[in-house]
């Protein structure tokens, strides 16, 4: 007898390429845009791939015809952040890249990825809690507006029982802790307490070398240039600077009375 | 005079200092009315109105609350285009940023999160890159939503008001689009402490508490403070996730930051960049989180903490 798993989901994973967090990060240019060197895989879209990846497996994963799609926007070297997804498991990747999509904003993006979306078959889109380097967190909840699919965002768990159609999470947020459902499609943005990702494997990066990731255009996505980019976006920067750097103050050795030493600084500095 | 939305999610019997932000922020960029996002008494309206509202929107019969947020993105966008607004001032919570991000694309709109202040102008200054840096920002379209840090704006005491609410104008709201349905919530426990986001004192643990919060949450608690924490802290599971300050966590502004046990690399820096003072106990003489003290004190914060925590107590009698 066969095991019931339901029909095989289409999942699309959204992931990033950022500059390093480990290393300085710097705005350049008149449009104060980001330096992109020194760019890796957004560690929050990790736990966003595993999501996918486990919702993929809970249902027989790759052999029972289920497909993990990693989908980036960015320029050429943004097709890294797919190839590390493909390493972790992701059946295949898309990238789309154009020239004219650099200084996209949240609105601009999400337009995009929403155009790219919907020429693809999908049950389960799946992001992470934000961009590290926009820190934003605009695009999942622009993205469920523009497909009109319900939005489970900010989850630190999400399950999809066996020949259900019914996504079960918990979301965590201001108020407190919540359980929600929606019926498939669905669009889902996971926190870092989702799960643990797991590691590329030396067969999962063998592997990815042989997968297929398809770029897409502005043209093929039927996106005119002044729908993205700066001229696109509904928001502009006019200036940036760098905060001023901190520097040391006093530091002291405690010999016993550090915690005393403490408390007058705090009242020398009309703190208490 | 510019027309400004103040987005209120969860109106409470006295408003939240949060909500006082919002609202006294909006009367100095031109007329200040509410929307709300649930439902809210008699008192609550009279408490918004004397923190600065000069009316109201709320949904005819009631927002569903059972589905998420997509009611109350209708209820904004119906009150945007009733009022004409220029600009809607929202808080930069979770939902607040949700709320806003749904309803720029519905309106076609700009939004900016992590403001802190706004000028007559609508220019708004965030920080980015982790507090590294600060930008100044425009929408190019109206309206612009802009979503506010917490301790961004002065707020002054609450006028004694005539304890009267400012009018209502309940809106008949469009189709909701598919929503996620929430079937149960807890709120969050009341630890009695201020919350973190929002707090003017910080007292944040790392891996030098090895296991044991007590000392730091003694110390905040002798303050008066919010208890933060570094991811290695809340991976270990020493102290719940919600206390975590940093890249992935919280970024915050208090007035003092004092930091325990925590090394200072460079996404742990992040969260305490935005500080006004910062005041810092490491065993390890070489640990980088020095190089951005106020003060250092090189020194077992085991002994250190309760320490400044029973001063504290002494001198306030």
């Amino acid at each position: 007898m066969s095991q019931n798993i339901g029909t095989p989901l289409n999942i699309l994973v959204l992931v990033k390429h950022v500059p390093d967090v480990q290393f300085e990060r710097r705005l350049a240019g008149p449009e104060s845009r980001l330096d992109r060197a020194d760019s890796v895989l957004s560690e929050l879209d990790e736990y966003a791939i595993e999501a996918a990846l486990a919702l993929s497996e809970s249902r027989g994963g790759e052999k029972a015809g289920n497909t993990v799609t990693a989908l980036t926007m960015g320029p050429e070297a943004a097709v890294n952040a797919v190839k590390k997804s493909l390493q972790m498991g992701a059946t295949s990747g898309v990238h789309i890249c154009d020239p004219a999509l650099a200084g996209s904003d949240a609105g601009a993006t999400s337009l995009v990825l929403a155009t790219a979306i919907k020429s693809l078959d999908f049950d389960i889109v799946v992001t992470g809690m934000a961009s590290t380097d926009a820190e934003t967190s605009l695009v999942p909840a622009q993205l469920a507006e523009r497909l009109g699919i319900a939005q489970l965002s900010n989850l630190s768990a999400v399950e999809l029982a066996s020949s259900s159609r019914t996504v079960t999470a918990v979301r965590e947020d201001d108020a407190g802790s919540h359980r929600l459902e929606a019926e498939l499609p669905v669009l889902i943005a996971v926190t870092d307490q989702a799960n643990e990702p797991r590691y590329p494997n030396f067969r999962g990066i063998l592997g990815a070398k042989k997968k297929k990731i398809t770029t897409l255009t502005l043209d093929e996505l039927g996106l005119a240039a002044s729908q993205v980019g700066a001229a696109g976006s509904a928001t502009r920067v006019l200036a940036s600077e760098e905060r001023p750097a901190r520097t040391a103050g006093e530091v002291i050795t405690d010999s016993g009375q550090g915690g005393i030493a403490l408390v007058d600084f705090l009242a020398d500095a009309k703190l208490i | 005079m510019l027309k400004i939305l103040v987005y209120i999610h969860a109106p409470a019997g006295t408003p939240t200092k949060g909500q006082r932000e919002l609202l006294a922020l909006a009367g100095r960029l031109g007329e200040a009315r509410a929307v709300l996002g649930a439902e809210a008494d008699e008192a609550a309206l009279a408490g918004l109105s004397a923190a600065g509202a000069t009316g109201f929107y709320a949904a005819a019969g009631g927002l569903d609350a059972s589905a998420l947020l997509t009611p109350a993105v209708s209820l904004l966008t119906g009150a945007v285009r009733d009022f004409g607004a220029d600009a809607v001032l929202l808080p930069n919570g979770i939902e607040g940023r949700e709320v806003a991000a749904r309803a720029a694309v519905r309106l076609d709109a700009a939004v900016i999160t992590d403001a802190i202040d706004v000028q007559t102008d609508l220019t708004v200054t965030k920080p980015v890159l982790a507090g590294s840096h600060t930008v100044k920002a425009q929408g190019t379209r109206v309206p612009v939503l802009i979503t506010l840090k917490p301790n961004s704006v002065e707020v002054p005491e609450p006028n004694a008001g005539t304890g009267e609410a400012a009018p209502l104008r309940e809106l008949e709201i469009e189709a909701t689009a598919p929503a996620a349905r929430i079937t149960s919530s807890a709120a969050r426990t009341d630890t009695g402490r201020p919350e973190l986001s929002s707090a003017r004192f910080v007292v944040a643990g790392g891996r030098g508490v090895e296991g044991d919060f007590t000392p730091v949450e003694d110390l905040a608690d002798a303050l008066g403070a919010a208890v933060g924490a570094s991811r290695v802290a809340t991976d270990a599971g020493w102290i719940e996730h919600s206390a975590q300050v940093g890249q992935t966590g919280a970024t915050i502004s208090p007035q003092l930051y004092i930091s325990a046990g925590i090394s200072g690399a460079i996404q742990q820096k992040a969260g305490m960049q935005g500080a006004k003072c910062i005041v810092a106990i490491n065993k390890d003489p070489d640990a980088p989180v020095f190089e951005i003290a106020d003060l250092g004190i090189i020194g077992d914060l085991a002994t250190v903490l309760p320490q400044a925590a029973a001063e504290i107590r002494r001198r306030k009698g």
